[in-house]
């Protein structure tokens, strides 16, 4: 798996006029979540979890609290074990290769928190040194100059030296964006990335997104509640249940919401409506 | 800006194909290496054809492209631009394209930029002594809301949860006892090892007893406990009142119209006042057991002439300094831990921050109080 971007590899994912990614992509499969089940001790969160992430997919993770969402992505990032199942990013098994292969795997992955989870003690700019100090052998001089390209692909451009308490919600969100696009990832992965945002933000978050998505042809995976940003830029999903503790749909969410036999699930993509 | 990197490293021609415009072509492989694509190729081209007006791209042989690229274009479209060149992008790839629109589509905020201007080295002193005076306003203002708070306290009008205290009381006391124990233990023993070396010159090294006894009981007791004191609970005290501030727990409190100096600050306040007489008494106590445990193993005095030099020596007025000094030192460390706390910022390293300052000044101003106390209990002759 490589971070680069071939030319004209961007994906060719079709949007409606609302701007929504409307249909699948045929690229390759870069996850695979194989009969993952996941648990904190002896208490079982999730099982029996299957299903693929293609190349240029913008996959949602949905489900009702406390189903277990912020869980999957931790597992998928490696920031958790499986308990058992697998996570396979190409042919490789995360859990399965060593410690350097594991490494190698990480660097292609890029992880926006849910608060941002920037380093309050660092400023933005040296926030997003951290990863390129890490995994590259640039100089202190290029480096800054890409954490002013970050920063300015997602509007940031002069707050270099400024400290994630200096900023706004919105802002920080961006910033952890930056962050977490620092080594060009192929895989971004977001956990509600539009959690305690205004509507306009939030909106230009998904626009975002999917203007990061269509330049650098990377997959993202998104855990949201938010149903504006599900159908706007998301163009497969998976539902986790919290009761069946499984899941109980993978597919478009608009396919979902309009012909999903399980009136749960209907109900979780109409709020309640139908 | 770095140098041009190696040719090799990253692939481009550069050609002249009208009188007024340059083909740069983009081919291979432009993944980030060791340093970022620079731009002295393309200088020493523009230099050597004055005439150039225009930039050409062809990326038709481009393979893999990352950041790299997205600098190197940036960079050429300043240096474009610092000489009236017009940039052609139609040649890049089309991510490429829309990566840069979106680099280049927020302009930077006016203003936003930090300078960082050079200030006179008086307006340097006059800020840093305004600080100051702003910082004792502060701390002032603190121990007013703390009086104000204890005023409602013993009128019966507290906002105040009594099993609050009684779990600081738990926390700041006997949780404490262990490390107390210790410190002081050996404290005792490096007193009564370098006292009795000395002693043992002049042929008076029963007096080891009183020498320890002593200053356990006026000193070294109450200054232990106040210094373990203010790096396990005045730093535990800022750290969960800084975190609570982090948290909006603290704004939860005042959106309910309670005090947090009531609710937070007075418990801990109390509990740790309360605490460090006792904490200092179990000190001395531990302190002399170290000193006896030298002078019994070591010099070859027995319990009973330790403990008999000991009585003989150590007066209740003795205990009585100590106990004054540790109370003090009670109050500090609690003043130092909560104010700490109170005036955290909002980011995890503020509350770092807040534990470092309320270790730092408990530590400073039981020194102060030290000597202040000193001075005092010498002119009363106690």
């Amino acid at each position: 798996m490589s971070s680069a971007y071939s030319n004209g590899s961007a994906p060719a994912v079709a949007s409606a006029e609302t701007g929504a990614a409307s249909r699948a992509t045929d690229g390759e499969v870069v996850v695979r979540v194989q009969d993952l089940t996941m648990a904190y001790g002896s208490f079982v969160v999730q099982q029996h979890l299957d299903f693929s992430i293609r190349r240029g997919d913008i996959f949602i993770i949905m489900g009702d609290s406390g189903c277990g969402k912020s869980t999957l992505l931790r597992h998928m990032v490696g920031l958790m074990r499986p308990a058992a199942g697998r996570v396979l990013y190409g042919e490789c098994d995360f859990w399965a290769v060593d410690e350097s292969q594991r490494k190698q795997l990480i660097r292609n992955f890029g992880m926006s928190y849910q608060r941002g989870a920037l380093w309050s003690s660092m400023t933005l700019a040296e926030n997003i040194a951290v990863p390129l100090a890490e995994y590259t052998d640039l100089d202190a001089t290029d480096i800054r100059e890409l954490a002013r390209l970050k920063l300015a692909l997602v509007g940031l451009a002069g707050f270099e030296d400024y400290y994630p308490s200096e900023i706004s919600g919105g802002m920080m969100k961006r910033a952890a964006l930056a962050r977490a696009i620092a080594l060009d990832p192929d895989i971004v992965y977001f956990d509600e990335p539009s959690a305690g945002l205004d509507p306009i933000s939030s909106r230009l978050l998904d626009d975002l997104i999917l203007e990061l998505r269509d330049s650098l042809g990377a997959t993202v995976v998104v855990v949201t509640h938010e149903l504006a940003s599900i159908f706007t830029i998301g163009n497969n999903s998976v539902f986790l249940d919290a009761e069946k503790k499984t899941m109980t749909a993978s597919g478009a969410p608009r396919e979902l919401r309009d012909h999903s036999p399980d009136p749960k699930i209907r109900r979780f993509l109409t709020r309640g409506e139908k | 800006m770095s140098d041009q990197a190696d040719e090799r490293d990253y692939p481009l021609d550069i050609s002249v194909v009208a009188p007024d415009i340059l083909q740069l072509r983009i081919r291979g492989e432009w993944t980030t290496r060791a340093r970022l694509p620079g731009t002295t190729a393309l200088e020493t081209a523009l230099a050597g054809h004055p005439r150039i007006r225009r930039l050409r791209f062809v990326s038709d042989g481009l393979r893999h492209w990352d950041s790299a690229l997205l600098t190197f274009l940036l960079r050429v479209q300043v240096l474009a631009g610092n000489s009236q060149i017009e940039v052609e992008s139609d040649g890049l790839p089309a991510g490429v394209k829309r990566l840069l629109a979106l680099a280049t589509a927020v302009p930077e905020r006016r203003g936003a930029r930090r300078e960082q201007p050079r200030t006179p080295w008086l307006a340097r002193i006059g800020k840093r002594t305004l600080a100051v005076v702003d910082a004792a306003t502060e701390v002032l203002a603190f121990i007013g809301e703390v009086a104000l708070s204890l005023g409602r306290l013993l009128r019966g009008r507290s906002q105040f949860r009594f099993s609050d205290l009684l779990l600081t009381l738990q926390q700041t006391g006997a949780q404490a006892l262990g490390i107390v124990a210790l410190i002081s233990f050996l404290v005792g023993l490096i007193l009564a090892y370098i006292g009795a070396a000395q002693l043992q010159q002049f042929g008076a090294l029963v007096y080891t007893a009183d020498l320890v006894g002593i200053g356990m009981a006026r000193a070294m007791g109450a200054m232990m406990t106040g210094i373990i004191m203010a790096g396990r609970t005045g730093a535990a005290f800022a750290a969960q009142i800084g975190t609570m501030q982090v948290n909006e727990e603290i704004d939860a409190l005042r959106t309910l119209g309670i005090s947090p100096m009531d609710f937070l600050v007075l418990p801990r306040m109390l509990a740790l006042i309360l605490m460090m007489p006792l904490l200092c008494i179990y000190a001395d106590l531990f302190g002399i057991l170290g000193g006896m445990f030298v002078s019994v193993s070591t010099f070859d005095i027995s319990v009973m002439e330790y403990l008999h030099r000991t009585r003989e020596a150590v007066h209740l007025r003795h205990f009585g300094v100590g106990i004054v000094n540790a109370t003090v030192y009670g109050v500090l460390v609690a003043i130092a831990g909560c104010y700490q706390g109170m005036r955290c910022g909002r980011s995890s390293s503020a509350v770092g921050a807040a534990a470092t300052s309320a270790v730092v000044s408990s530590i400073l101003l039981i020194v102060i109080a030290t000597a202040i106390l000193t001075v005092i209990f010498n002119v009363l002759g106690i």
